[in-house]
């Protein structure tokens, strides 16, 4: 594989590798959050912040610690378990220092602690090979991406309160052709750059 | 192949103990904000372990807000106003509280967490909330479907309460009912008698606690209640007294009763009780009673289906029409309005009570739910 820049990966991890329109991954909050543009933004920016930071220390655990013992295979488990500790942990720092990132991003991070696109970004930098810097910029921009996705998805759903569906779309129905339909105009952005 | 898996355990073991660690350690450090205090109402001041919410803090010190999900910030019961000390509003609180309660710094004490000195302000009668231990001495029927529970208190062995006030009785599971429920039952004994309570229990179809009290509960068995809570009790005034109630309704009027024959009351004091028919009626000797020891104390039963099997002598036809025709003719400019019975029957009253000039500011009542 060419060696990607940074920025590229950056980029394409927004637009041409969405997380979510293109891999489907995060759905559950994806679906569940996407009422209210406010929330969605919120849950979008503690994604973003969660994907940076695990990203790094799963990166870390897995070069230096799973690798040289040669038990790579328990790489669910452990990154799963960082994942849920980092989490906890950003909760607790939060909450202590800043009122206002707690009320805005705190309330969610318990919500993500499973979100599986939290653990796909952690094991796509390992099969890609990306370097450090590649990894924790994969998992921003996978974040950004994700945070657009969702973002997008509110304000149409915003909009569709006032129209008329039909009885049996309602809910995660409509939501779900929505999301198909967003996932085929992401493919528009196809053309810019090939992760893979 | 061994040394494989004992690599594995131990690096497993070693990753989830070391990130463990970080987490007990962060705890320490970020989690702990040492000990709180809380002042309530500007006069006491009490110390809590910081971290926690308010609504647990204030639990651990015997101090009961009403809460009925248990702090999963559902049901909007626990609301307390905190003057100081809570941080801004969280999105959990937003939709249990009106704009008005928001402008008054009323929150959910569910989701507050004390993290450092904290100003609150409750109603006063929260203080006094307890959970008693009783046992159930009697058991007897009033009616063909209300029966009195007469509680003697085990632990702790005296109660003070307003004459009028309600309190929780805790169900225990029986047949296919497997969960225990709370149900606010009102205190029909006297406020002066410390050490036991009695309530009257009118049985709702299909109701959890009342389907248990009526079929399954015996004598003899040891009930928990918590209370007393409520604020439909007698007011200060030398006005006219109107008590107005439905079946099992009776009840805090029983109690308010005691209270203004205890107190020596010599307000004019009018009641009117709504019932069916004959066999809707109780507490006949008792009410008699009070006419004769409290001076200017009138009961005025009232039955809606009387036929002539029931030989009545007294007021016939609907609560609202008798009511109307006693009060219109005097002077409600001062007269107090004290109400305990179904929504519908409550409503009705109301409006009989407004149109002969009680404001809304003098009537006190307390629906069913």
């Amino acid at each position: 594989m060419p060696e990607l820049s940074p920025l590229v990966i950056f980029i394409a991890s927004i637009f041409t590798g969405n997380i979510l329109l293109v891999y489907f991954l995060g759905m559950c909050s994806f679906l569940s959050v996407s009422r209210q543009i406010k929330t969605a933004f919120g849950l979008g920016i503690a994604v973003t912040f969660v994907l940076a930071i695990t990203s790094a220390v799963n990166y870390i655990v897995y070069y230096y610690i799973l690798l040289p013992f040669d038990i790579e295979y328990l790489r669910f488990i452990v990154f799963i378990a960082t994942i849920a500790g980092v989490v906890q942990l950003l909760e607790m720092i939060i909450e202590r220092f800043s009122e206002v990132l707690y009320i805005n991003l705190g309330i969610f991070l318990p919500l993500i602690t499973v979100n599986c696109a939290i653990l796909g970004v952690s094991l796509f930098m390992i099969i890609r090979h990306y370097n450090f810097i590649q990894s924790v910029l994969f998992g921003a921009g996978s974040g950004i991406g994700w945070t657009l996705a969702i973002i997008s998805m509110a304000a149409i759903r915003e909009r569709l309160v006032e129209k008329k569906i039909p009885a049996a779309l309602h809910g995660p129905g409509i939501a779900l052709i929505i999301a198909g339909i967003m996932a085929m105009a992401f493919i528009g952005f196809s053309g810019i750059v090939q992760l893979q | 192949m061994v040394s494989k898996i004992i690599i594995t355990v131990l690096s497993v073991s070693g990753i989830t103990g070391f990130l463990a660690l970080i987490l007990v350690i962060a705890e320490k450090i970020f989690a702990d904000y040492g000990v709180c205090k809380v002042n309530i109402n500007g006069e006491e001041d009490i110390e809590v372990d910081g971290g926690k919410s308010l609504l647990f803090a204030l639990k651990e010190k015997k101090i009961f807000i009403p809460s009925a999900c248990g702090g999963r910030g559902t049901c909007g019961y626990c609301k307390v106003r905190v003057i100081d000390g809570a941080g801004p509003l969280l999105p959990t609180e937003e939709p249990m509280l009106s704009k008005d309660e928001m402008k008054n710094n009323m929150r959910l004490a569910c989701q507050v967490k004390v993290k450092k000195d904290i100003q609150i302000q409750i109603p006063e009668e929260l203080f006094n909330i307890k959970e008693y231990k009783t046992n159930l001495a009697l058991l007897k029927d009033l009616t063909y479907d209300i029966k009195l529970l007469h509680l003697e208190l085990i632990e702790p062995k005296e109660i003070n309460f307003k004459a009028g006030q309600y309190v929780q009785l805790e169900t225990k599971p029986y047949g296919d009912i497997k969960e225990t429920v709370m149900r606010a039952y009102s205190i029909c004994s006297p406020s002066y008698e410390k050490n036991y309570i009695e309530l009257m229990i009118r049985r709702v179809p299909d109701g959890i606690c009342t389907t248990w009290v009526h079929d399954f509960l015996k004598e003899g068995e040891v009930l928990n209640i918590i209370g007393p809570m409520g604020e439909f009790y007698l007011r200060e005034g030398e006005s006219d007294i109107y008590l107005i109630a439905g079946g099992s309704g009776m009840a805090p009027i029983v109690s308010i009763l005691y209270h203004i024959l205890h107190e020596k009351i010599e307000r004019n004091v009018l009641f009117f009780f709504g019932a069916r028919t004959t066999k809707d009626l109780f507490y006949l000797d008792v009410m008699e009673y009070f006419e004769q020891n409290i001076p200017n104390f009138k009961f005025i039963p009232a039955l809606s289906a009387a036929t002539n099997k029931d030989k009545w002598e007294g007021e016939k036809g609907r609560i609202t029409d008798v009511i109307n025709k006693y009060i219109k003719d005097r002077d409600n400019s001062q007269a107090q309005g004290y109400l305990c019975g179904s929504p519908g029957m409550v409503k009705a009253c109301i409006n009989v009570l407004n149109s002969n000039n009680i404001t809304n500011d003098r009537i006190f009542y307390d629906p069913f739910a």
